[in-house]
């Protein structure tokens, strides 16, 4: 059985403002992770290899589109417990949104080898849009769910797994291949391996560019293959008719006591 | 199209210009020559702002659709069990709002099983056209069917605009959807507008919400977009004025590889989502025994307890009381604040409360930027002295 976990490298911090005057966008670059959500995932592959009966028949690799820099998110995937790793990265991605993103993807892990099952986080830190995982799986023509909170069994077939809907649980069995996005906390995520880092070559990532995707329809990609475009960003509104109380702490009580006396919250 | 760098332009100095100037460091110098790597995100920041001529950006003429042959707005309805999802009349006052500008209809897209009744209401909320594709198959949510639905929804109505509620449900439907019409869509908007030219103006946080971004679709159509819950009001409920179509459902649109095998009730739990009076806390709290504090005040004003995601880290609080992007939005009468700064995530999930009263000892803190009454103070001075004078009261 073949398991493909897509990941992402996001900024370590979301500490990112914009310069009211200039509108450049102030950034410290510098620090990267991997998307905290992905590590369920992550976690939900390594389980179901280690529960297998026959463990060394299921392959697990990593996927990710992004910078060169991002190949260190990945060998962090190969020393929890990946087989292989693969970075998708070309300027040709470059500005890619959700529709260019899951296209570049399904391209990147077709070629990548066969697959039975896909598992991605919930959601990234840095976009929050939680929309690569389902269209992702719509580029590649299979079907996907949600917001999986377990994977209560898997055959050579089928997968059966709980969904996180409003206000009911759904438990499905899907047809393989399919696609899970998985809830943040179904697992508790494995740290890194010294052992397999130390075991780990550098042939543990693959990078591919756009070169290497001969099925590729460049008009699909980056900023030219998105239908939505960011037309602007902007600091968030600041409000201007605000009210503040200053003083001591028994005149702000009394102030607050009034208030909400006054305004019938009591 | 893509980016174009002028060689002649480029010395050590505007190189270096260039590179301070990107934000994801995908411009590097070496031996004369600038280059840029796959971090570029296109941001295109070095054009208005960097040395000019330095960079340009060749644009190529993008294929237009025809916009006039995609005309209205539809809302997805979302239900369970013949119940529409609160969301979905929020989203029809909004969508009301935005088909006015160009004069267009509203629509609402509803799927389901034994949804006549439902499918009344959504007329009495502003629909114009209620669209309805009824089969037993769709009792449950199934990702093929529905999406088939939807689909065939917009082949065959033409909805130059969709909106569809953030919910588990939205989130996973809108994606797949949007994907097979190859349409553009943009997650959490929190604010839309309408332009003549029927271009939805999307504004949604990025970046963890520390920046807005103003998201438009120039060239295709539909646009899809979801919104979370309690972001917009909902209209009054009034008469019904327009009609229900019936839509065939057709065997090939029930196909899909999932069963669903068992549908149970999720068990009763807290939720902060609907509380009318909330009291959050944020890392202004000192130790964990202090939740006691807020929670004193909660139950004096028979409010909820609520916090930041700062405080669901570090263990204090249940996540399902956490406010902000990554939690709860919440939308009460009032909000008070205790030693919350008021970061954009926090922010984006309570800001559309009606009153917001904020209490924080740095007087810089950005909370103060979206309270109504701000209180420049020690919340350990303010909050067991106004405990006490409410206990006087009563």
């Amino acid at each position: 059985m073949n398991i493909v976990v897509c990941v992402k490298q996001v900024p370590g911090t979301t500490a990112v403002q914009v310069d009211p005057v200039t509108g450049v966008l102030l950034r410290d670059g510098a620090s990267s992770k991997l998307n905290p959500y992905d590590l369920f995932a992550l976690e939900a592959a390594f389980r179901l290899k280690e529960s297998a009966p026959e463990p060394e028949d299921v392959a697990i690799r990593t996927v990710s589109m992004g910078p060169p820099q991002a190949v260190s998110s990945l060998l962090e995937t190969v020393y929890m417990g990946a087989d292989k790793a693969y970075l998708i990265s070309d300027r040709v991605f470059a500005g890619s949104d959700v529709q260019a993103t899951s296209y570049a993807l399904s391209c990147g892990i077709a070629r990548t080898g066969p697959f039975d099952l896909i598992l991605c986080g919930k959601q990234t830190t840095d976009g929050d849009t939680a929309q690569v995982g389902p269209e992702l799986a719509e580029s590649l023509g299979i079907e996907h769910a949600s917001g999986v909170l377990s994977i209560d069994g898997i055959t050579e077939e089928s997968v059966t797994v709980t969904v996180n809907l409003d206000r009911v649980l759904q438990k499905q069995e899907m047809r393989l291949p399919c696609l899970l996005t998985i809830e943040k906390d179904a697992f508790t995520p494995r740290l890194p391996s010294f052992r397999r880092k130390f075991a780990t070559g550098d042939d543990a990532v693959s990078v591919l560019t756009a070169d290497d995707l001969p099925e590729l329809d460049r008009t699909r990609c980056g900023l030219k293959g998105s239908p939505t475009q960011a037309e602007k960003i902007f600091p968030p509104e600041i409000k201007k008719d605000k009210k503040l109380f200053e003083g001591d702490g028994q005149t702000l009580a009394a102030s607050l006591y009034g208030l909400l006396s006054s305004e019938k919250y009591l | 199209m893509g980016l174009l760098i002028h060689e002649e332009k480029i010395n050590e100095e505007s190189a270096a210009a260039l590179i301070k100037l990107c934000p994801f460091g995908a411009l590097s110098y070496e031996n004369g020559k600038l280059s840029v790597s796959p971090a570029c995100r296109m941001c295109r920041l070095y054009i208005r702002k960097g040395p000019a001529g330095a960079i340009t950006f060749e644009e190529e003429a993008k294929p237009v659709c025809d916009k006039s042959a995609w005309r209205g707005v539809a809302v997805f309805a979302e239900q369970t069990e013949g119940r529409i999802h609160p969301v979905s009349y929020e989203l029809l006052g909004k969508a009301k709002e935005l088909a006015h500008v160009t004069g267009d209809p509203v629509y609402a897209l509803l799927i389901g099983d034994d949804i006549s009744e439902a499918a009344g209401e959504l007329l009495r909320y502003g629909a114009d056209r209620v669209y309805v594709y009824e089969d037993p198959a769709f009792r449950h949510f199934l990702i093929s069917p529905y999406a088939n639905a939807f689909t065939d929804f917009i082949e065959k109505v033409k909805p130059s605009s969709i909106l569809v509620g953030a919910t588990p449900l939205g989130r996973s439907l809108a994606p797949k959807a949007a994907c097979r019409v190859r349409a553009g869509l943009t997650a959490d908007c929190t604010m839309l507008e309408m332009k003549e030219n029927t271009d939805l103006v999307q504004i949604r946080p990025a970046f963890g919400g520390n920046i807005m971004a103003r998201i438009i679709t120039p060239n295709t159509r539909p646009q899809f977009c979801t919104v979370r819950y309690k972001i917009f009001s909902a209209p009054e409920r009034g008469e019904a004025a327009g009609k229900i179509i019936r839509m065939p459902v057709i065997k090939e649109m029930l196909r899909g590889g999932t069963k669903i095998l068992d549908v149970t009730k999720k068990p009763e739990e807290i939720d902060i989502s609907d509380a009318e009076m909330i009291v959050a806390v944020g890392r202004g709290l000192r130790a964990k025994e202090d939740i006691a504090l807020a929670a004193e005040l909660a139950e004096a004003l028979g409010a909820q307890l609520a916090c930041t995601r700062p405080m669901v880290e570090a263990g204090w609080f249940d996540p399902r009381r956490q406010i902000g992007l990554s939690g709860r939005t919440v939308k009460p009468k009032l909000i008070i604040t205790l030693g919350i700064s008021g970061s954009v995530q926090f922010a984006a999930g309570m800001r559309t409360s009606e009153r917001i009263i904020a209490v924080n000892n740095d007087p810089n803190a950005s909370i103060f930027n979206i309270a109504h009454d701000g209180f420049v103070g020690d919340l350990y001075e303010i909050v067991p002295e106004l405990i006490r004078m409410i206990g006087e009261e009563k």
